[in-house]
């Protein structure tokens, strides 16, 4: 508890000085690994004289910092854009986006406008699109070749040979996998319930399957590189990542398809730069310098055009995994509806605490 | 003059502890107290409400937690216990000269680095690629790689491993008061070596031992790195669940109230220790 309160208060204090600091012309963001690479950094601020502070985090960190701040501390965030509006119902962190400021044309507009549709609340938007990709399977193709579908995981055979997180992907995989539509439930709870408790069964008695449930992605890879895990539910870019390094392993969309997510910008609601925001994304979508981040992170962007700029490993690495029918499989996220969470935490609670 | 001269220097000397008490610990506990009785109605309202306390009695999973972390960290504290009082014993009263302070150095030396550090390197040592791993397939003894990390057993190791300074060092400066000439007595009067150690080394120790169990039972109930790290699958500690309530599941209520239920129990269990073993808290400490 000391240790958890430790942690809020310094986030608190580290937040407080950083504000305090920090001058107008400093852009305070907030985003995952790979996003904002020191090369792309570098040239901002040669071209603006705006100098960029980066923090690496994930969706329930970049949540749970600007709620504990209310919206404050940071310029710009990058949650994904089904954690958006659920976030700010319930927390009010963000700030609506100025569309009219953000250079639309150099996005690719089908995305534009779903996040536009996705992260809508009372008929403001929230977000808008940056970097996407899928969660589906990482296998090792020579010593577990039968793994196929998120449900293979659990297959005979495989013993303390994989490793998933026990987060909310991992759950509307296999509920994909089972035969479940868990997206057409989010607005019903008790179907909802009655697929997660269908899941929660499967992935109890697979607990002898799994190694260890991974929580970082460099812990996941490591797992993978020694050989000690064999197949494992991931993102795409570390299994192009491995596969680099061992032409063994690679990203498999799943049978039942991948799950799709975008990462999205939003406005902290006590935004100190939102100038330098804007700046921000107009800068990174301009497709040469999209293509610069697509090679840090290993995922694809919405910027229009900068395919042509990625280079042809990456390219040629995702038409593997990928065929034209796997890409129209994907399964994008929609919004999380409120309380759902909360459901599902539980369920995962339940499946780290049960024992064979 | 002079009371007041004193009363303003004591109030000054006191004013850091006062201020660190009062803000860093006394008031973050008042709020967390506050957070956990309210509950979420909708968004942005709350209400106040006992659901956060009652919902760990009878949610099964968070009471079994709870056990689970206790039971695993009385063991660890007696595990810790059984190693280090030998090992005090040693250092206090048969070691002489430099070898004294060296083998207290060697005691410490562990500590120099972060736990996290020190987590990393047992990861090493004993994951299924790792060092000892090898080595037993290296020596013939067994076929395949043997995996030691994700388990019970290992999670306790850590936790022994972590906490075994804090044991040795009130163990030994207790020691250190008892008179050799009283154990000379005892063997003079004919008594064996567990008489000896019964009925005059124990007791004499025994606040050592107390402050040093209470200690290593907090830190260790406490822990949340070697746990959770060395624990893998099947590790489910009691701060991890306040953890995931803060910070994966946005339920700062639920964790508050966790947080306050362990502040209390855990007090709760030392008293209950300290009553077993018949000794003043005051005593202990001083």
């Amino acid at each position: 508890m000391k240790k958890v309160f430790k942690r809020a208060s310094l986030t608190l204090l580290i937040g407080a000085l950083a504000s305090s600091v920090a001058n107008a012309e400093a852009l305070r963001l907030l985003t995952w690994g790979g996003y904002a690479p020191d090369e792309v950094v570098a040239q901002f601020e040669k071209e603006t004289g705006i100098d960029v502070e980066v923090t690496k985090s994930n969706n329930e960190d970049m949540i749970s910092k600007l709620r504990a701040t209310g919206g404050s501390g940071f310029d710009l965030a990058q949650p994904s854009q089904d954690r958006v509006t659920s976030a700010q119902a319930d927390f009010n962190i963000y700030k609506p986006i100025d569309l009219s400021k953000i250079d639309a044309d150099k996005f690719i507009p089908s995305m534009l406008e779903a996040t536009r549709k996705n992260t809508q609340l009372d008929g403001k938007v929230y977000g808008v699109p940056h970097v996407w990709g899928t969660s589906g399977l990482i296998v090792n193709r020579k010593s577990a070749p039968a793994v196929a579908d998120y449900t293979d995981l659990c297959a005979a055979g495989l013993n303390g040979d994989v490793s998933y997180r026990l987060k909310r992907p991992t759950l509307i995989g296999f509920a994909f996998a089972m035969g479940e539509d868990p997206f057409s439930a989010y607005n019903d709870k008790n179907k909802y319930q009655a697929i997660l408790n269908k899941v929660e069964e499967k992935l109890i008695s697979c607990k002898g399957a799994v190694k260890t449930y991974w929580s970082g992605g460099d812990d996941l890879l490591n797992l993978i590189r020694s050989g000690e895990v064999k197949a494992a539910m991931a993102w795409d870019s570390g299994g192009w990542k491995l596969n680099s390094e061992i032409p063994d392993v690679t990203f498999v969309a799943p049978k039942s398809g991948a799950l799709g997510w975008i990462d999205t910008f939003a406005l902290p609601r006590k935004t100190k730069a939102e100038d330098a925001a804007y700046k921000w994304i107009n800068f990174v979508m301009r497709p040469e310098i999209a293509a610069k981040i697509t090679e840090s992170a290993g995922n694809f962007t919405a910027s229009k055009g900068s395919d042509e700029y990625v280079n042809a490993t990456l390219k040629k690495q995702f038409q593997e995994s990928f065929s034209a029918q796997a890409v129209d499989n994907i399964k994008w996220y929609p919004p999380v509806p409120p309380g759902l969470e909360e459901m599902e935490g539980k369920v995962l609670d339940r499946v780290k605490a049960a024992r064979l | 003059m002079k009371p007041q001269h004193f009363k303003f220097g004591l109030a000054l000397l006191l004013t850091p502890i006062l201020l660190w008490l009062t803000l860093l610990i006394a008031l973050p506990h008042v709020d967390m107290a506050m957070i956990s009785l309210r509950e979420r109605v909708s968004a942005g309202t709350y209400a106040f409400s006992w659901s956060n306390y009652t919902a760990f009695f009878t949610e099964p999973l968070y009471w079994r937690t709870f056990m689970r972390t206790a039971v695993m960290s009385i063991m660890a504290t007696a595990l810790t216990l059984l190693i280090a009082f030998p090992i005090s014993f040693y250092i206090a009263k048969v070691a002489r000269g430099r070898l004294r302070p060296l083998l207290f150095l060697l005691c410490l030396v562990p500590f120099w680095v972060s736990e996290l550090v020190r987590t990393y390197g047992w990861m090493i040592l004993l994951r299924e690629t790792g060092v000892l791993s090898s080595l037993l397939q290296w020596l013939g003894w067994v076929d395949g790689p043997v995996e030691m990390l994700y388990q019970d057993a290992t999670i306790m190791v850590g936790l022994v491993y972590t906490s075994m300074l804090f044991m040795v060092v009130p163990l030994v400066s207790t020691l250190d008061s008892l008179d050799d000439s009283l154990i000379e007595a005892a063997y003079d009067l004919g008594a064996s070596h567990w008489r000896v150690m019964r009925d005059v080394v124990i007791p004499h120790a025994a606040p050592g031992i107390v402050s040093g169990c209470i200690v290593v039972f907090m830190l260790t109930l406490g822990n949340y790195l070697t746990p959770t790290l060395l624990g893998g699958k099947d590790s489910l500690w009691f701060t991890e669940q306040i953890y995931t309530q803060f910070i994966t599941r946005f339920n700062w209520e639920q964790g508050s109230a966790f947080g306050i239920l362990l502040l209390i129990l855990s007090s709760l269990i030392v008293w209950i220790g300290l009553r077993l073993s018949r000794q003043s808290f005051t005593k202990v400490m001083s």
